[in-house]
């Protein structure tokens, strides 16, 4: 025993070694152990296929009327503009805003009267209430964050605008969000 | 222990157990023997009360989740059945929906007990450290159980509670969907909740465990502050705290059926008898009352990650609270200037209570914002600084001159109890 440890304090023993690769090897099962019971938290399988594509038909949705549907779960608005809400998104000073971003990057190239974005209060995820607040898009019951007509941030804690979801235009009055 | 006696089992049954496993020797020497402080007043009742409604929440807990169903499309419809269907189903539910309000009234009313006679300092921090990790496990439960009904109220304030981790920057969003299992609040997560809803009781019962075993390290704190030093300080656990504790439970829980009985949908929200809908939010959502102070606190700050931090740092800075007092002297009772701010912070509480129900707007955001920062000054200004400038009253000599004085009202009960603390009754 005298001489093992007398071996220790010079150089690393065979014992060494082994204490330190199956701890490692401990560690790595440990972790791989753990994973599988984080994993499960995540979306499952059916929650990711239900995901699939909403084809949605824009002709019903008339001038200045907000339509709710759900993606993925997700709650989204659909508005169809009118041309004043259209010119006030518009001539939006950029500067004052917290979240700068056109509106014209907001809709698709032409169809300036279809606004498509996700309706969940981007502070802690309420639904704004639509035509509501200074800026006559939306405002939050909850907390108080108010929208505008491009769905940005303009007032309140939301820290940025309501996201714009991916979707195309499948015809001129249709268009598929996903 | 400084003990009144010593367990000696009787029967030759008792005797061969009590070696094998020596349960009833600790039971014995916890709760029959244990020496009390002789002055304890009913604010120390409120351990017991806690203990109780403990055991009751997991009884009638228990009991509804023979009769409640965890799915999305299910949830409502089964509470529904619980109030009409099953025998008793109605009172089950409203004995355990107001036994949460009831069991935070006792929390608070402990915390504040601990804060006022300084029940936190040396050498109770790890005693207290373990209760605020009770208070954060009953937060969690609670909040978790207000989601299962699955109504407005509860759909929409697991949306917005949930969605403060996304406050947390690049990782928030992931971890947001890891806690929903999906991509909003949906069935994945009304069924994780139930488990976790029945697991933290549990969880709550092992951490009250070794709550009351660091409490009975030193033993009780007490109104005067001074540790208890020979057995003239002290009186039996039973049968003098039994009865006192049970009295004080007695009518505690008075407060607690009438209402279960007469009023109990006061404390909850005609929201919540709506069934979830994730299209609409209601108009005005609020938690329930216990959490509001924190929600005022949150909303008083127009920033969303800052609002989140400090919402959460509103509880963790109890956490610290042993080592930011710096005086000298525990008890409130002898601190003339540490009463002031005292009782100002118990009402600042109540107020961020009150400005957590109102709309966030106008006064109500500015009052809040003067209530967060006081709150906050409390702990990190007024606590450290007192201890320093304050001159304490004089302490008395022990807690038996405190409580048989010079000839005071404490002289009748002297000649009775004093005599043989010792001997039960």
């Amino acid at each position: 025993m005298a001489t093992t440890h007398a071996s220790a304090s010079a150089e690393p023993t065979r014992r060494d070694f082994l204490f330190i690769a199956t701890g490692a090897v401990g560690a790595v099962g440990l972790a791989a152990t753990i994973w599988p019971f984080i994993s499960q938290m995540a979306p499952d399988a059916a929650t990711i296929a239900a995901g699939a594509p909403v084809d949605f038909d824009l002709s019903h949705v008339a001038e200045g009327q907000i339509v709710k549907l759900f993606w993925r779960g997700k709650l989204i608005f659909v508005r169809h503009r009118t041309p004043d809400e259209i010119k006030a998104a518009q001539n939006t000073d950029l500067s004052s805003l917290r979240d700068p971003e056109a509106d014209s990057a907001r809709v698709k190239p032409g169809k300036d009267q279809w606004l498509v974005v996700y309706g969940n209060c981007t502070h802690l995820g309420c639904v704004p209430l639509g035509n509501e607040g200074a800026f006559h898009g939306w405002q939050c019951p909850c907390h108080g964050s108010v929208f505008d007509t491009s769905g940005r941030i303009r007032q309140g804690p939301a820290p940025i605008n309501l996201p714009v979801p991916p979707y195309a235009f499948t015809s001129d009055k249709a268009i598929r969000i996903g | 222990m400084s003990g009144h006696s010593t367990y000696e089992p009787k029967s030759a049954l008792g005797k061969w157990f009590e070696s094998r496993l020596p349960i009833m020797g600790l039971i014995h020497s916890s709760f029959v023997v244990f020496p009390n402080p002789r002055n304890l007043n009913y604010f120390w009742t409120f351990g017991g009360i806690l203990a109780f409604m403990l055991v009751s929440q997991i009884l009638t807990g228990v009991v509804l989740a023979m009769h409640y169903t965890a799915h999305a499309d299910m949830a409502f419809n089964s509470v529904e059945l619980i109030m009409r269907d099953v025998n008793y189903g109605w009172m089950l539910r409203y004995l355990h929906a107001n036994g949460a309000s009831m069991f935070f009234i006792a929390v608070y009313v402990h915390i504040f007990r601990g804060l006022y006679y300084g029940s936190y300092k040396a050498p109770r921090e790890v005693l207290w450290i373990l209760g605020v990790i009770i208070f954060l496990l009953m937060m969690a439960t609670a909040f978790m159980g207000y989601v299962l009904p699955w109504g407005q109220m509860s759909f929409w304030g697991a949306t917005v509670i949930t969605n403060l981790f996304s406050a947390i920057p690049g990782v928030g969003e992931v971890i947001v969907s890891y806690l929903w299992g999906g991509y909003s609040v949906s069935n994945p997560t009304l069924n994780r909740f139930f488990s976790l809803h029945y697991l933290l009781p549990f969880m709550i019962a092992g951490v009250v465990v070794l709550h009351i075993w660091a409490l009975h390290v030193p033993g009780s704190n007490n109104p005067t502050g001074i540790e208890k030093k020979t057995n003239k300080d002290t009186l039996p656990f039973h049968p003098y705290f039994t009865v006192k504790d049970a009295f004080a439970l007695s009518c505690f829980l008075m407060v607690y059926v009438w209402f279960a009985f007469y009023i109990p949908n006061f404390l909850g929200h005609a929201d919540n008898y709506i069934e979830a809908n994730p299209a609409v939010t209601p108009s005005h959502i609020v938690p329930e009352w216990y959490f509001l102070p924190f929600y005022a606190i949150l909303r008083a700050i127009p920033d969303k990650l800052l609002g989140v931090l400090a919402m959460f740092g509103s509880i963790a800075i109890m956490v610290f609270v042993p080592w930011l007092d710096t005086s000298k002297v525990r008890s409130g009772n002898y601190r003339p200037v540490f009463q002031i701010f005292f009782w100002l912070f118990v009402i600042n509480a109540v107020i961020l209570g009150w400005l957590g129900s109102k709309p966030p707007e106008g006064m109500y955001v500015i009052a809040s914002r003067i209530c967060t920062v006081y709150y906050f000054a409390y702990y990190i200004l007024v606590l450290p600084l007192l201890g320093l400038f304050e001159t304490p009253k004089s302490l008395p000599a022990s807690i038996a001159d405190s409580v048989l004085g010079k000839g005071g009202s404490g002289a009748a009960m002297a000649a009775g109890a004093a005599a043989s603390p010792s001997t039960k009754g």
